[in-house]
């Protein structure tokens, strides 16, 4: 096993009023373990179409998906159901907390969906909300937080699983800059520790601090390079705690 | 513990919207209290019609003289005579194997007084059978006996509330009663116990009451004031001629009552008497009942109908108020059946509230309509009484069974009508559902 993903020559169409839209046209590139990619592009290239596919949210028209060997293609919904809850966490542009919970309710959904949800694991969550700085905040619920606070939320929620794979869509496109350089900051730690994180963005500054910046245009690979200036925002191998496993235990 | 967690999500997802929540457990709620409401209510009605029925007596075949209209004997002077005779009494009880005995009963409003006090009651005339026949007890002193009869004695037996209000604080055994319109005394040997009322019989649309009764030997009645009676009535007097009000059969055995009563209504084929065959009454009743039971249990259905489908109304917007979150859960490892258990509980709460509250008001269903009735008596008695006698006299009486049903019809109707939204739900497009608006 040596990718975390293989993404292997993927299109995906959309039947749209009798058309078809290609929102991907045949891409491929591998993901290693513990890599950071950054997804660039203009809008409508297909970034949020391979970020889905990558976070087994739907199955490619073509080409094989690779998720730790696993042949997603293969795989039924209720088994893809799975391979999110215990091997994805997902961060949205929009936070897409739940508003009737509150932030540790929020935070212990994946769990909830995995089975696992007792006395430990409860301890846990409080713990995860502690290191991304929402300790005193557990019982708030999502409209009474700010913008930085609920993504935080959105970050702990998508730990809880341990899980492998982030995978970001436009994470801090609704944040101001320094909320986003904190949260960058998390994501940075996360990768130190091992976890594979792609996300999707369209700002330089972001895209900065991945290792590696895929770029889409209508659908294709235009480009996949290597981040040489790479921007550290901590001293290397700064990790987020080591009670975190980078697997479950 | 899933399943615990889950209500405490539903829970949780329906206090978003209290009000909409509320309204669409009040749908429920009326439904379930309904039913038992209407069914408690009918078996009220139908116990209390089969009691009156019974009271008459299931053996028994009730023949009765019925005074004709006006217009027929306008052209008679004087008193009209009507109704049975002393020989068809005779005629019959010497004749039709299957009656074990026969009842003759005349009888006449009249006033009544002792001193100061009078009553408005009903002179029956009548033999030692009455008391048996209609079930009547002796309270004090005794009831009519054959010596009487055949001695045509000027004695008397009261009903309990005519000796109430004549003597309120004496014993009226061994006294006289005086029979105003006649200038005539009667010894009064025994007073009888209260006896509730039975079913209208006759043609008569009102329950037959015993509490204004005085009862004296027939054979002393024909004596003393004869077939001919002129009674004051709207400031004139009107007169009639009747031999007997009444002849109360009673058959050997109740499987030969419907035969008799044939046989008895092909003698008395004319108007001015009047069949009435308590045991006809009660399959009536019977019958009448079923439908009652059936006839409120659709009402009761619709009203559950609609509240399930006021529940799947709010699921289905529901559902779609929540895609984005329906898609935030598909992400996070949701899969369809738990999505649909999610909204599936999510109904199963609302209905189970509206049912439970819904039984908990039904079973306060006899509290409250004593209660209002009550209120009413207080606040408006002339108004009560003028109300039929049913809605006076009814006692809802829960029906068992409509407990279980309708707590279970409302469960019921909650997961019928929520499995289609949560379906729904569950067969939405991740992706598309995290990208809706
Ligand atoms: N569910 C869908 N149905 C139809 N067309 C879609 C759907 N999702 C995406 N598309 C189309 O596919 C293309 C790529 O979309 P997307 O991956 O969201 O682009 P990006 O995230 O790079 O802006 C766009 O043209 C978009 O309109
Ligand atoms: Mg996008």
């Amino acid at each position: 096993m040596k990718y975390a993903a293989r993404i292997i020559d993927i299109t995906k169409e959309y039947p749209l009023k009798g058309e078809t839209v290609h929102a991907l046209r045949g891409v491929s590139f591998d993901v290693p373990f513990g890599d950071y990619v950054a997804i660039m592009g203009p809008s409508g290239s297909g970034k949020s179409t391979l970020l889905n596919l990558l976070g087994c949210l739907d199955k490619p028209t073509s080409g094989q998906l690779l998720l730790e060997d696993d042949d997603i293609g293969a795989l039924n919904d209720d088994e893809l159901a799975t391979v999110r809850a215990s091997r994805i966490g997902f961060v949205f542009q929009s936070y897409n907390l739940i508003q009737q919970l509150t932030v540790l309710e929020n935070i212990q959904v994946p769990l909830f969906y995995l089975g696992r949800l007792g006395a430990a694991e409860r301890i846990r969550c409080e713990e995860i909300a502690d290191l991304v700085g929402l300790k005193d905040r557990l019982k708030h619920r999502p409209a009474q937080l700010s913008g930085g606070q609920q993504q935080r939320v959105a970050i702990a929620r998508s730990l809880v699983n341990a899980p492998n794979f982030i995978l970001a869509d436009e994470a801090t496109g609704n944040l101001d800059s320094v909320t986003t350089e904190e949260i960058m900051g998390l994501f940075e730690k996360l990768n130190n520790e091992g976890r594979t994180i792609i996300m999707v963005t369209h700002e330089d500054e972001v895209s900065a601090h991945a290792k590696r910046v895929v770029r889409l245009r209508d659908g294709l690979l235009q480009s996949d390079i290597i981040n040489e200036n790479r921007e550290l925002l901590l001293p290397p191998n700064t990790r987020i705690k080591d009670t975190i496993p980078a697997d479950h235990a | 513990m899933l399943w615990l967690r889950t209500v405490q999500l539903g829970v949780k997802s329906l206090l978003l919207h209290p009000l909409r929540s509320l309204l669409t457990v009040l749908g429920i709620f009326i439904g379930v209290a309904s039913v038992i409401w209407l069914l408690a209510i009918g078996e009220g009605i139908s116990f209390e019609a089969q009691k009156q029925i019974e009271g008459l007596g299931a053996d028994n075949i009730i023949v009765r003289s019925i005074k004709p209209p006006s217009e027929e004997t306008a052209n008679t002077r004087g008193p009209v005579p009507y109704g049975l005779k002393r020989f068809e009494f005779d005629a019959i009880v010497e004749t039709v194997p299957t009656i074990k005995s026969a009842l003759p009963i005349r009888e006449i409003r009249r006033q009544f007084s002792r001193g100061e006090k009078m009553v408005d009651g009903r002179l029956v005339g009548t033999i030692p059978d009455y008391a048996r026949v209609l079930r009547l007890e002796v309270d004090r002193g005794r009831f009519l006996e054959p010596a009487d009869v055949q001695s045509h004695k000027a004695y008397c037996v009261l009903a309990a509330e005519v000796a109430q209000r004549l003597f309120p604080y004496q014993d009226p055994i061994g006294r006289t009663v005086n029979l105003i319109e006649h200038k005539d005394y009667y010894l009064i040997i025994g007073v009888m116990k209260s006896r509730s009322p039975t079913a209208a019989i006759g043609g008569s649309l009102e329950a037959q009451e015993f509490s204004n009764d005085i009862y004296v030997p027939i054979s002393t009645m024909r004596q003393r004031i004869g077939d001919r009676v002129w009674t004051r009535r709207a400031g004139s007097f009107e007169g009639e001629e009747v031999e007997l009000n009444q002849i109360t059969f009673r058959v050997d055995d109740i499987k030969h009552v419907l035969a008799t009563a044939d046989l008895l209504k092909a003698m008395f084929d004319r108007s001015d008497v009047k069949i009435t065959v308590p045991l006809e009454l009660l399959e009536q009743a019977k019958t009448m009942r079923l439908m009652f039971i059936m006839f409120m249990g659709l009402i009761a259905a619709i009203s559950l109908l609609v509240g399930g489908i006021g529940i799947m109304n709010i699921m289905l917007a529901t559902v779609t108020e929540r895609t984005r979150e329906i898609g935030v859960r598909r992400a996070l490892g949701a899969k369809k059946v738990d999505i649909i258990r999610q909204f599936l509980v999510e109904t199963i709460v609302l209905s189970i509230a509206g049912g439970a509250t819904g039984v908990a008001f039904g079973l306060l269903c006899p509290t409250i309509v004593d209660g209002l009735r009550n209120f009413a008596r207080w606040q408006n008695p002339e108004f009560v009484a003028k109300l039929p006698e049913v809605m006076q006299a009814v006692t809802p009486i829960i029906v068992p069974v409509s407990i279980p049903l309708a707590f279970g019809i409302s469960v019921v109707i909650g997961v019928v009508f929520g499995i289609y939204p949560a379906i729904r739900a569950a067969n939405m497009d991740p992706i598309e559902a995290l990208r809706h608006e």
